[in-house]
């Protein structure tokens, strides 16, 4: 970054409007430079590349590809004396330099940083694959309202050489789009939108893709049909890494008997493992935070088709999209939005472009900023905006909209859990919506506990995110904390200092958000907001309260059962015993039986009447 | 005849009788206490070392006569079957004049269905309990133990009656050349004839064979005994009747360490805190300790072991709990000089000055000056 000297004033306004030009192609939306700190990271990252790249090519061009354009280098104006200028320390001249300075691709940039997504080993592609596919056919289907049927199959063509295909029967995606959605990263439709989602910003499914490519040199394949009367199309699509454009190879239409949905099918290199990270585990979980969702799945090894059974035909609510609120805005953003805003005075652009704000909101943010509410907010000037921005979170202002959530219910929790997992008892929570840095978000708690689960081991942690679950980086999670942070003996189970609880339970944690705040592009681990945090500690005793009634009369009852059955079977030994010793006849052995059980049996109900 | 009167002991089958007779007093008590509408309870003495008292005039750990009461509710109607059911097998056993060992009883209770026993320490207990409650011998009670009671070398002629004929039988314990008597279960009905001057019981066998292969006993004029480990019954009423019936002295030669002292060495001369209704007679007060001492380990510069973790334990415990210990100061001085030192011997280091410096040198010493000797 070091060698892109702009001596012009005002740098601020000049990056970020340069920025807001090529946004509209990369999708840098409004929300960008808050929500997604990758894309800044993406940015210097590039630059940074740029100074080492080999290839001595400049793209200067405002219209190509996305990437950073590199400043023009200015002429060089103070004279060198050209002695100074031979000698051999000064190796590089700006001219020199510029000469190599170019632009990176996404695709290129990813290819090389691809544990950024997610891809980075084997086991883990082939899991992030699957489950990238996943996430956007259950996105797609409910947004179509379409109950999902998700065809899931896995075929190992070598040791470590994987065709993976996943099918459903969503509203399928039109011909034009086919290749860039597919071809072509950060592309998509929900990175736009403030509403909750499974993807967020339109890498996945397309880097898988790459990734394909890139290990095995096969294109991804995509077979789409949209509508029964139409014809589904075919196509075999790679991606250009250089331009991080689409290429198609083959385009053609194709019979397929699924009146409307999508397949993709990617080869690629992988390992394909069981247990905890295992993409078995993934298709259970997804199963049963989704048991509106019915999947088959075929995998190595296995012995035909494994069915999740659909549990529910209710669709989640469809999560409405809101406005950004604004708490949690940052300053930049703050600025392209006043610039962009087709509102022509302050106060209305304030009202129009944030959920929340009201008029007597907007005239107090502009009285505590000192900013007249009739002034024009496309001329606003840095400092002006940066009163605005302290103004902003010094007035209040009510909390965002919940109804863009769509929590899974404790119902269809419930519904979920009992169909996967088989045990005793089961509890689920939904607690009401709340609110991080403007985000609002919400969190679901259910246990399923006893039954075949085992009981010495650590419990089963099953963490969600927005419906997907989240199967690496256990620790670094903010439901982990949350769950570690619980004195769980007080809810009746073992747990040993700074450990997971033990006993037969399965943990279920869910956190549905419009933006959920993960700690790294893969999407492993939720940061620990305090607002998050506490919200997960008040759903993690309420369930725990419940468990722990469960637990406490179910002991009782055991213990009572325990007692009772000790009668029945030790008594008689009593009476044989003595007919032994004093030679009781039948009759009085009989009575002694009686009689000693009535003593036992009434000192057993004046005990259990005393606890 | 008489022999038997001195020790203080009935002849089994006068006892069995009493025995019987408890037994039923027993059963008629809970019977009564049931139809009364009311719980049954037993009273079993605690055996432990906490609930013994030692008296050096009397000689032996005696019970305290702390009793846990065991009440018959809910939660221990599976023990108090259990307890009911092996007197009974013990009054069947007295009928018949029959004999189960602790083994034997523990399969016959798998006939007993949901009371069965599922492993053999658990019927131990309860039989040890029993014993306690009726305050006989096991043997008593139709009982006997596996274990071996520990063999015997030296001027000694041991006068037993052949089991068909009844006839005397002179057991010669001179004639058993590199091999030994081997002290039966029962000792009760055993008579003496012996000139020895004192009997020296040894704790392993090893040291045993030596001094049996090298005639020690003629060169000492005394009579071998071998506990191997911790003395049985039989091995301790052994002793105790062969030096009440000759009055002669019972050295004791055993490891240096707090196993030797506290476990071997203790339960030999005052019993244990298990069977402390019993140690009247199962114990031998006149035993001294001839060693090795700690003081040995310095004096005959022995090669040492560092004591284990369980030895420190049992030290500081013995100083700590053990009434027999603590009434000595000479002992509660001797295992604080071993824990300073901080190490062990056996017997066998002795074999670095040669392997029969025991013989030749070490006993000769050490019998010069039995008024040395640990109490």
């Amino acid at each position: 970054m070091g060698r892109c000297r702009s001596g012009r004033r005002n740098p601020i306004i000049r990056t970020k409007s340069k920025a807001a030009k090529s946004s509209a192609k990369i999708g840098l939306s409004k929300q960008a430079k808050e929500k997604m700190p990758l894309q800044l990271n993406l940015l210097e990252a590039a630059a940074e590349q740029g100074k080492s790249a080999d290839h001595a090519r400049s793209h200067l061009s405002a219209d190509s590809a996305q990437s950073v354009a590199v400043e023009p280098p200015e002429l060089p104006v103070s004279p060198v004396p050209t002695t100074r200028q031979t000698r051999s320390e000064r190796r590089e001249t700006a001219e020199s330099m510029a000469s190599r300075q170019r632009e990176i691709s996404v695709s290129e940039f990813f290819t090389k940083n691809r544990h950024l997504l997610g891809f980075d080993n084997p086991q883990k592609a082939l899991l992030t694959t699957i489950k990238e596919a996943v996430d956007n056919s259950l996105d797609a289907c409910e947004e179509a309202g379409i109950l999902p049927l998700l065809k899931v199959d896995i075929n190992q063509l070598a040791e470590d050489r994987f065709r993976v295909s996943v099918e459903d029967n969503g509203p399928g995606i039109v011909k034009t789009q086919i290749p860039k959605i597919f071809g072509k990263l950060l592309y998509g439709s929900k990175f736009h939108t403030l509403k909750q989602a499974r993807g967020q910003q339109g890498i996945g499914i397309s880097a898988a893709g790459m990734y394909g490519l890139l290990t095995t040199g096969k294109s991804i394949v995509v077979t789409s049909r949209t509508d029964p009367g139409k014809p589904a199309h075919y196509y075999e699509i790679q991606i250009d890494t250089r331009k991080n454009m689409p290429q198609v190879i083959i385009d053609k239409i194709l019979d397929w008997d699924a009146p409307h949905g999508i397949r993709v099918e990617i080869e690629l290199i992988g390992t394909y493992k069981k247990g905890r990270h295992s993409i078995d585990d993934y298709i259970r979980q997804t199963a049963i935070a989704n048991p509106h969702c019915e999947i088959h799945y075929n995998f190595p090894g296995g012995e035909g088709t494994l069915h999740f059974p659909r549990a529910s035909n209710a669709l989640p609510l469809e999560p409405r999209e809101i406005k950004p609120h604004p708490y949690g805005i940052e300053l930049g953003a703050l600025i392209k939005m006043m610039k962009e805003t087709p509102a022509r005075q302050l106060g209305a652009a304030l009202q129009r472009d944030f959920s929340r704000v009201s008029a007597r909101v907007a005239e107090e943010i502009c009285r505590v900023a000192d900013l007249r509410p009739s002034a024009n907010p496309h001329t606003i000037v840095v400092n002006e905006a940066e009163r605005l921005h302290k103004a902003i979170n010094s007035v209040k202002i009510m909390s965002p909209p919940t109804n863009c959530l769509s929590p899974i219910g404790e119902e269809q929790i419930l519904a979920g859990l009992k169909k996967e997992i088989k045990a005793s008892y089961y509890t689920a929570i939904t607690r009401a919506p709340s609110v991080y840095r403007g985000n609002p978000f919400q969190v679901e708690v259910a246990m399923a506990y006893g039954g075949s689960l085992p009981g010495e081991e650590l419990i089963d942690l099953l963490r969600f995110a927005n419906r997907v679950p989240l199967q690496y980086q256990q620790s670094a999670c903010a439901i982990t904390k949350a769950v570690l942070g619980i004195e769980w003996r007080s809810y009746g189970l073992s747990q040993s200092k700074g450990a997971l609880p033990a006993g037969p339970l399965a943990l279920f944690v869910h956190i549905a958000s419009v933006w959920v705040p993960f700690t790294s592009e893969s999407k492993e681990a939720i940061a620990p907001y305090p607002e998050i945090a506490r919200e997960l500690r008040l759903a993690l005793q309420e369930c725990g309260r419940k468990l722990a009634i469960h637990i406490r009369a179910h002991k009782r009852a055991a213990e009572e059962e325990k007692k009772k059955s000790y009668i029945e079977k030790y008594i008689p030994h009593i009476g044989i015993a003595l007919r032994e010793i004093l030679g009781l006849t039948d009759k009085a052995e009989t009575e002694l039986v009686a009689a000693l059980k009535l003593v036992l049996e009434r000192s057993r109900s004046k005990e259990s009447s005393q606890e | 005849m008489a022999a038997k009167k001195a020790s203080g002991i009935s002849p089994a089958n006068a006892a069995g009788k009493n025995v019987l007779r408890a037994i039923t007093t027993t059963a008629e008590d809970v019977q009564r206490k049931i139809m009364a509408r009311k719980k049954p309870t037993m009273n079993f003495p605690v055996r432990s070392l906490a609930n013994v008292k030692y008296q050096p005039q009397r000689g032996f750990f005696e019970i305290a006569g702390r009793k846990k009461e065991r009440t018959l509710t809910v939660n221990t109607v599976k023990t108090f079957a259990q307890t009911l059911r092996m007197i009974a097998l013990s009054k069947e056993l007295i009928q018949n004049d029959d004999i189960a060992t602790k083994r034997e009883a523990y399969y016959v209770s798998k006939n007993w269905e949901d009371a069965r026993f599922s492993e053999q320490p658990e019927s131990d207990t309860v039989m040890d309990d029993v014993e306690a409650f009726f305050a006989v011998n096991r043997e008593q009670l139709g009982f006997i133990p596996e274990e071996k009671g520990g063999d015997v070398a030296g001027k000694l002629v041991v006068l037993d009656r052949d089991r068909d004929s009844g006839k005397m039988l002179r057991i010669d314990c001179t004639k058993f050349g590199s091999g030994a008597y081997s002290i039966p279960i029962s000792v009760e009905t055993l008579d003496f004839e012996t000139s020895a001057s004192f009997i020296l019981v040894i704790e392993t066998a090893g040291m045993f064979q030596r001094l049996v292969k090298h005639n020690y006993w003629k060169k000492a004029d005394c009579i071998l005994v071998s506990m191997g480990g911790v003395p049985t019954r039989a091995c301790r009423r052994f002793i105790r009747r062969l030096a009440d019936f000759k009055k002669i002295p019972v050295y004791v030669f055993v490891d240096g360490d707090p196993y030797g002292i506290t476990n071997i060495y203790r339960t030999l001369k005052v019993g244990s805190g298990n069977a402390a209704h019993l140690n009247e007679y199962f114990c031998v007060p006149q035993a001294k300790f001839l060693g090795i001492t700690p003081q040995d380990i310095v004096d005959y510069k022995l090669p040492t072991h560092p004591l284990k973790d369980v030895d420190i334990k049992r030290a500081r415990d013995a100083i700590k709990n053990d009434p027999f210990i603590r009434h000595y100061k000479e002992w509660v001085h001797a295992i604080e000089h071993l824990l300073r030192m901080g190490v062990r011997a056996e017997q066998q280091a002795l074999a670095k000055h040669g392997l029969n410096y025991v013989i030749d040198t070490y006993l000769p010493e050490k019998l010069r000056h039995p008024e040395r000797f640990l109490p």
